[in-house]
């Protein structure tokens, strides 16, 4: 079964060296393995003509107390669970740091919460409790309206540290509380940290992956069961590697990294794995794009993603949170399920057709693609550095737009950095003074808006397909196209970076930013 | 440490409810059929079976604002009647879009309302709809699927939907991670997979007979039967009738 000999191989700076001693010495001792196994416990790696060779199992019982190496994802899941050692496919009892939820799925998570500990239960932790509404938030829909004040009244009775409320629909700036889309507001506001567990109440949870913690999206139940206990049972993910070097190309952004990466392993490439970034290219990427690099590992089927945490990590968390934090790193010795290596410099602006977000094709590919519009916004594309990339496309250009372009703010801040920060090269001038020249609509109050559609009178919602021969097409910076995603069913809706969604936005038709941007 | 360890012994103090605990999965689940399920079914005692399954799913309180669930013993559960066929990458957009995400499930009324538009996000290529306009059931007991079913958001209403509308199981070649946790977490539908790909197997409208104890489905219409995969680590969970359940029975959280 196990091979204890197949550990002690002589260390190297290379993982592809160790691993391939490792086989070698696993090869003698062990019989043959099927290739249902070699699939689950051997390591691949993508991109190179020789598949290294199998492994089995290792039973920690076989060799003592010697410490195994871990992944990250395995190193912070161990941590969480007080075990010295985890494998992939252990199921754990994990503590939980923190729990996110919103305004669609907190009502239905507190709603099980008192269900099953009682009417007069408290939360296992007033402070480690985030509770952000931002999905349907300016609308008229009285529901949506209802599940708001349900969660103030939680937050009343509970006495939750962390709620960023809103009350005046009309004028979100009238709310100082109110923050916008969950995922940034939570990195915002430092509650993201190296090292910790974050559990939310949405899929794109695993955003939060960028500082180097271990966070995924989990759902009513489980979040009820949170927030009872802080703990939850979670099976330990065998980790996918993507290393990215070489220097970001000047019209490339991290969407198209992701895109590129969801392409090549398709929408459940990903399914029941950690994703783990690593390579120069990631290293250059500032939070806010190592932030859209996780964001959409969820629409590979991802558990969750792992940027390992560095200077730019601790620089960015100085000034929002005081908590101490303890990083993780994979160990050099630890066991990956594959690895994918990309250089950067070849790749080329992508886009992601309609209606999978694995259906990619280059951007200058489709640019006899008539579109109808323009959407910038969301967790993925609506990131203060999201819009300055937009802006600047929009000032090489110095062109207007040819279609409607919708400018979402995910959040306050975001917001107000569009009018506030000065765009490089622009001669002083901000973002939402680049969008006005441009013709763009005016920046709308924070929120998800029509990232996935919502009540019916919702910003920039995809409400009827086009009078004419075809439907409504829309490039759009949000992480998912599927049918109906924005709204109407037969909406077609084009995935992109901010640097292909303006340049499209300029042309009407789906367009490399290449176009303006070299 | 970055952060605080709570202990089991803290997650005693939680007070429960002294309501008697209600099961997804409890025996009562299993439904007696006037033939034996190997034998072809006369189109008589297929309609009884069909009547008597959507009968029973509307005896029990909804599942997801039912009294706290508890631990049981593992119950032999059959699922029987027709099948709805979709295919692959069924995202939960489709199975529920975000506009009727306003409805909580907690609460009664509103998850009633879910299961009416469970699947409604189905392009119109699906000419037969999963509930028929005006009706508020599905009159499919098991949904077959192709693979990555449930992929896309974490929403909850997902599985909720599909419980609520009256369907009990879903067979699918694979599954998304978090609808597939869900399922089992809130027991709302059996989430099967499949060996192969069913959805290819069978049409919407045929009548199956699921066969948990013997992990297979079996198509009356066609006369074919299947091999279903073992639920494997889920299992414990789903035997125990859901997260909760798992965890009072292992002594995580207290028993009533």
């Amino acid at each position: 079964m196990a091979s204890s000999s197949s550990f002690l191989a002589p260390s190297s700076t290379s993982i592809l060296h160790s691993k391939k001693d490792v086989g070698l010495s696993a090869l003698t001792s062990t019989s043959s393995i099927s290739s249902q196994r070699c699939q689950k416990t051997g390591f691949r790696r993508i991109c190179c003509s020789v598949a290294a060779p199998q492994q089995s199992q290792r039973q920690p019982s076989t060799t003592g107390s010697v410490k195994t190496a871990m992944t990250m994802t395995e190193k912070i899941l161990a941590r969480a669970s007080e075990k010295p050692y985890l494998t992939p496919g252990d199921n754990v009892w994990v503590n939980v740091d923190i729990l996110m939820t919103h305004d669609v799925c907190g009502p239905g998570s507190i709603g099980i919460f008192k269900r099953e500990f009682g009417e007069d239960a408290k939360v296992w932790d007033r402070e480690k409790l985030v509770i952000i509404p931002d999905h349907y938030i300016f609308t008229s829909d009285e529901r949506a309206n209802r599940n708001v004040d349900i969660l103030r009244d939680f937050c009343q009775e509970q006495n939750i540290k962390y709620f960023y409320d809103i009350k005046d629909l009309s004028n979100f700036k009238a709310n100082p509380d109110y923050k916008g889309v969950c995922h940034v507001a939570l990195a915002q506001e430092g509650h993201c940290r190296p090292g910790e567990v974050l559990l939310g109440t949405d899929s794109h949870t695993c955003t939060a992956g960028a500082f180097g913690q271990f966070a995924t999206g989990i759902g009513n139940t489980d979040a009820g069961f949170v927030l009872g206990t802080g703990k939850l049972l979670l099976k330990v993910p065998p980790t996918l590697r993507f290393v990215m070097d070489g220097e970001m190309p000047s019209y490339l952004l991290a969407k198209d990294l992701i895109l590129q990466i969801i392409g090549e392993i398709t929408m459940a490439g990903a399914t029941y794995k950690a994703m783990e970034f690593v390579g120069t290219t990631v290293e250059s990427l500032n939070m806010e794009e190592r932030m859209t690099l996780c964001n959409m590992v969820v629409e590979a089927g991802g558990k969750n993603g792992v940027v390992p945490a560095d200077s730019t990590t601790y620089k960015y968390l100085e000034d929002k949170t005081s908590v101490p934090y303890q990083p993780v790193y994979s160990d050099q010795q630890a066991r990956f399920l594959s690895e994918y290596r990309f250089d950067v410099s070849k790749l080329e602006p992508l886009v992601a057709k309609p209606h999978s977000p694995d259906n990619r094709a280059l951007a200058r590919e489709c640019k006899d693609v008539k579109i109808d519009r323009v959407y910038i916004g969301s967790c993925t594309g609506g990131k203060t550095e999201d819009f300055m990339a937009a802006a600047k496309v929009f000032l090489a250009s110095g062109k207007k737009v040819k279609v409607p372009t919708f400018l979402v703010p995910a959040t306050q801040k975001v917001w107000m950095d569009l009018y506030s920060i000065p765009v490089p090269g622009a001669g002083g001038k901000t973002c939402s003074q680049i969008f006005e020249e441009a013709g763009c609509d005016t920046p709308a109050s924070p929120s998800c808006g029509a990232c996935l559609g919502g009540p019916k009178d919702t910003y920039a919602r995809l409400n009827e397909p086009q009078a004419s021969f075809h439907a409504f097409v829309c490039v759009s910076t949000t992480n998912r196209n599927f049918p109906g995603r924005m709204g109407h069913k037969e909406g077609q809706i084009y995935l992109a970076s901010p640097y292909t969604a303006a340049a499209s936005a300029l042309t009407g038709y789906v367009t490399d930013p290449r176009e303006f941007l070299q | 440490m970055a952060f605080t360890t709570t202990t089991p012994q803290n997650l005693t103090t939680f007070t429960t409810s002294s309501h008697k605990p209600k099961l997804p999965f409890s025996p009562s689940h299993s439904l007696t059929f006037p033939t034996h399920p190997n034998q072809t079914l006369t189109s008589r005692a297929i309609s009884t079976a069909i009547s008597t399954s959507t009968r029973i799913h509307s005896l029990f309180t909804p599942r997801a604002t039912s009294s706290p669930s508890s631990s049981t013993t593992a119950a032999e559960t059959t699922f029987h009647g027709l099948c709805y066929v979709v295919g692959d990458n069924i995202d939960t957009d489709q199975i529920i879009p975000a506009e009727y995400l306003t409805l909580v499930p907690s609460k009664p009324d509103e998850y009633e309302k879910l299961g009416t538009y469970a699947l409604i996000g189905l392009p119109s290529s699906y000419a037969t709809r999963f509930v028929e306009p005006g009706e508020s059931k599905t009159k499919y007991t098991v949904v077959i699927a192709g693979a990555n079913f449930g992929c896309g958001s974490s929403r909850e209403h997902a599985p909720v939907a599909l419980g609520a509308s009256g369907a009990a199981a879903v067979v699918a070649e694979s599954y998304a991670r978090i609808f597939f946790r869900n399922s089992v977490a809130t027991g709302e539908v059996y989430p099967l997979e499949s060996e192969g790909r069913l959805c290819e197997e069978c049409r919407t409208g045929d009548v199956v007979t699921i066969e948990l104890k013997e992990s297979k489905l079996i198509n009356h219409t066609t006369g074919k039967e299947y091999a279903l995969k073992s639920i494997g680590d889920a299992g414990p969970v789903i035997e125990a009738g859901g997260i909760f359940a798992y965890a009072r029975k292992t002594g995580m959280i207290p028993s009533h």
